[in-house]
Parts: structure tokens; sequence; C-alpha cells
């Protein structure tokens, strides 16, 4: 990236805003920023004008990777037929309470 | 041979009410819909900023001009949110902008209508404010998952938008004489503008029939138009004021308020370039950029500078 960026488009990146302490962070949008730090105080500006968050990150979006749609079978795959991954696939015996309360 | 399966496919995934991502497939001609209406709708909330801009240094006290700060500050969010969904699709946002300058692009039609009084700034909440939440609110059921989620945002932003407007509205209604007129001229002025915003019968609109099958947009022009008059209706009633149309009446059956003939021609003339203000807003709106020219400039310079040492 150089000084000669066109005039209106800076880097775009990514917001990703955690809406409460302890909550994971999501996706929300984006922004065009010249730097992290303004690109934070873009992303405040932007999507947290009511107080929608407690903190966010911002990365640029060419740093992301992605799976792609066409993926979609075959990359999930290994996943779909593991069944005994979840504990609906086991018999518990009656009268027993294995489950932590 | 192959697109027409995947045709079928995304039409599958869209009459089952799922949403369409940036990544999946999908047919040129509904990338490029959705991107010319995101980016009207974006360039609507932008230009949008200049009629109520125009009120904040008059307004008749501070927390009328708080109010109108937040307000014009939501309507630049609003424009960005969109934005960013359209660029999810491969439009630069340099390209949008451009589109927007030169006059390529077009933005809302009711912006280029004027702000003459301050119970304008009440009817534009009231009004235009609310015609344009209706159409959102249908839009969150809008088969592209950016554009649904942007709308989700702006609805949830767009209510205070439009109490303040009718309560600017309610305020004159019960102050002077002179501040009921006011109120009722504002009311004369932007009610059929409001409703043009719908855009033409869907019989007459272009793009209409395959938006819908596409899921582009949730809903038709004139049912969402019903759906506006008929709420509005009684809250004007609600404050002494008249509705600026004689053909106006209530169907008991249907239980919605018939209206009259649209000035369909009155629309496409302010569209074509016009309107009262339409060469302001474009040359307002260039003037901001180019006045904010120094800003970018700067920030560019700053970013460059701790690059450098850094490395
Ligand atoms: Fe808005
Ligand atoms: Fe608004």
């Amino acid at each position: 990236m150089t000084t000669e960026n066109k005039d209106t488009q800076w880097p775009l990146w990514e917001v990703f805003l955690q809406v409460k302490s302890g909550r994971p962070y999501g996706h929300v949008g984006s922004v065009h920023a010249a730097d992290a730090e303004q690109a934070l105080q873009n992303a405040r500006d932007v999507y947290t004008r009511r107080q929608e968050g407690t903190a966010i990150w911002v990365v640029p979006a060419d740093a992301i990777t992605a799976s792609t749609p066409e993926d979609m079978g075959p990359f999930f795959d290994p996943a779909n037929d593991k069944v005994y991954r979840h504990p609906t696939f086991y018999k518990i015996p009656k009268g027993v309470n294995v489950d932590v309360h | 041979m192959e697109d027409l399966k995947r045709l079928e496919e995304f039409q599958a995934k869209i009459d089952a009410g799922e949403k369409i991502e940036p990544k999946d497939w999908m047919p040129d001609a509904y990338r490029k819909n959705l991107i010319r209406m995101m980016s009207q709708h974006a360039h609507s909330e932008i230009v949008g900023m200049l009629p109520e801009g125009n009120w904040i240094q008059r307004a008749p006290s501070l927390r009328r001009k708080l109010i109108a700060t937040a307000k014009v500050q939501d309507e630049a969010g609003h424009g960005l949110y969109l934005y960013s969904a359209a660029e999810t699709l491969g439009a630069s946002r340099e390209e949008l902008l451009e589109a927007l300058h030169n006059g390529k692009a077009k933005y809302s039609s009711i912006f280029n209508y004027p702000t003459l009084t301050w119970a304008d700034m009440g009817a534009v909440g009231w009004l235009v404010d609310g015609a344009a939440m209706v159409n959102q609110v249908s839009l969150i059921g809008t088969s592209y998952g950016p554009y649904s989620r942007a709308m989700v945002r702006i609805c949830r932003e767009e209510a205070f938008h439009n109490r303040q407007g009718y309560e600017i509205i309610a305020e004159l209604c019960n102050g002077t004489e002179e501040q009921k007129e006011m109120a009722q001229d504002a009311l004369n002025r932007w009610w059929w503008p409001s409703i043009m915003m719908f855009g033409p019968s869907d019989a007459d609109s272009p793009h209409s029939e395959q938006a819908l099958k596409w899921g582009i947009k949730a809903e038709g022009n004139d049912s969402l138009r019903q759906k506006f008059i008929t709420m509005t209706v009684p809250q004007a009633h609600a404050r002494g004021l008249t509705i600026p149309d004689p053909d106006l009446k209530y169907n008991e059956e249907t239980k919605q308020w018939e209206f009259g003939e649209v000035d369909w021609d009155e629309f496409f003339n302010v569209i074509k370039g016009n309107g009262i203000m339409n060469r302001k807003r474009l040359k307002d709106r260039n003037a901001a950029h180019d006045n904010g020219k120094w800003v970018r400039d700067a920030a560019a310079a700053y970013a460059l500078k701790k690059k450098t040492k850094v490395a």
C-alpha cells in the first residue's frame, strides 16, 4: 500500500464486535481506514453509536481466509458421520443421572 | 447447462427462505441489481443528511440541536452500512462515490425537495423516515444476507428518527395558530412526495417482478405504499391535521385508507433532475467531499509516517 492510494479508498478492514463482556466477537461489517488506529475509531463511530459493544477488533480484510461455498460438502464432510461425538448417541441405564448441573 | 442447474439451485435456496452470502454463486443480473439497489440506498442516506443538516445550526433549542445532530450522524452510519454491504459484491467504494458525485447514480427523489421551515424537520422525520422505515422493515426479508443484516441495524435506529419527527409536529399542533399552520403546510408539501418514495406502481416498475422473484425485494411497491398510508393517516387526524388528498376515504371492509391519483409526472420529472433541489444537493455533496480531502490526505500521510518509523 502506498500514499498513491486513490482519493477515497483506503484499505478495507473487517469489524468484529463483542456486544457484552464475556461474549464471543461477531462480525458486524467493514470500514475503510488508512491505518489500524483509524480503523478502530471509524468502527467505533459506525458500529457503536448506542453502546452496542464493549470491545472491537479490526482486521485487514485481505488477511482473512475463508472457506468457499463450493467446499461446503467435502470440506465439512469429516464431521457428518460421527454421531458418537454427541451425548445423545449413548444409552445410559435407567435410574442413573450422569448430567452435571 | 451448468449455469441452468446452478440457477435452479439458486432459486430453490431463495424459495426456501435461505439467504445468499457474498461468496455463493449468483446470476450476474442478481449481483448487478443488488449493487444498483444497495448503492442507491446508500446514496439516499448520505444525501439525506443535507436537508436536515441545513437545520442543525437553526434548531430552536439545545435539545433539538442534539437530536438533529444525532439523527444526521445516524444517516451517515446508514450510508456506511450499505456501502459496506455493496462492497461484498465486488463494487468498490470509490466507484460508487464517483457515480454519486458525477450525477450518474440515483438517490431517493425525496431529498430533492427543500426543507423550508422548522416544521419540515418534523415532517421529514414523521413522513420520510416513516416511509423509509416501512420499506426497510420489509427489506429485512431480502434474500441477500449482508443487505438484510444492514437493514436490521438500520431499523433499530430508525424508530427514534420517526418519533422525534412526530414529536416536533405534535408540539407545533399544540402551539399558536401560526405554528399549527406551519405543521399543516409542511404536511401539505411532504405528503405526496413521501408516498412517491415507494416508487411507481408494480405494474409500471421495470425491475419489480424479477426483484420479487429473486427475493431482492420482499414486498411490492403498492402494498408497502398502502401500509404506510393506512398507518399514517390516523396519526395526522389525531393532531387535527388534514391529509392533502380530497379522494382519501376509509374502506370499512378492507380496513384500509384509499387514496387518490398520484402525480407520477412530477415524480419522473424530479428523477430526471428537474426537482427544486437536484442541482444544489449534488453541488453540496461534492463540496462536502472535496472539503474533506485534506483530512483524508493527512490520515494517509500519518499512516505512512508511522509505518516507515516502525520499519
Ligand atoms: Fe436512514
Ligand atoms: Fe432516518
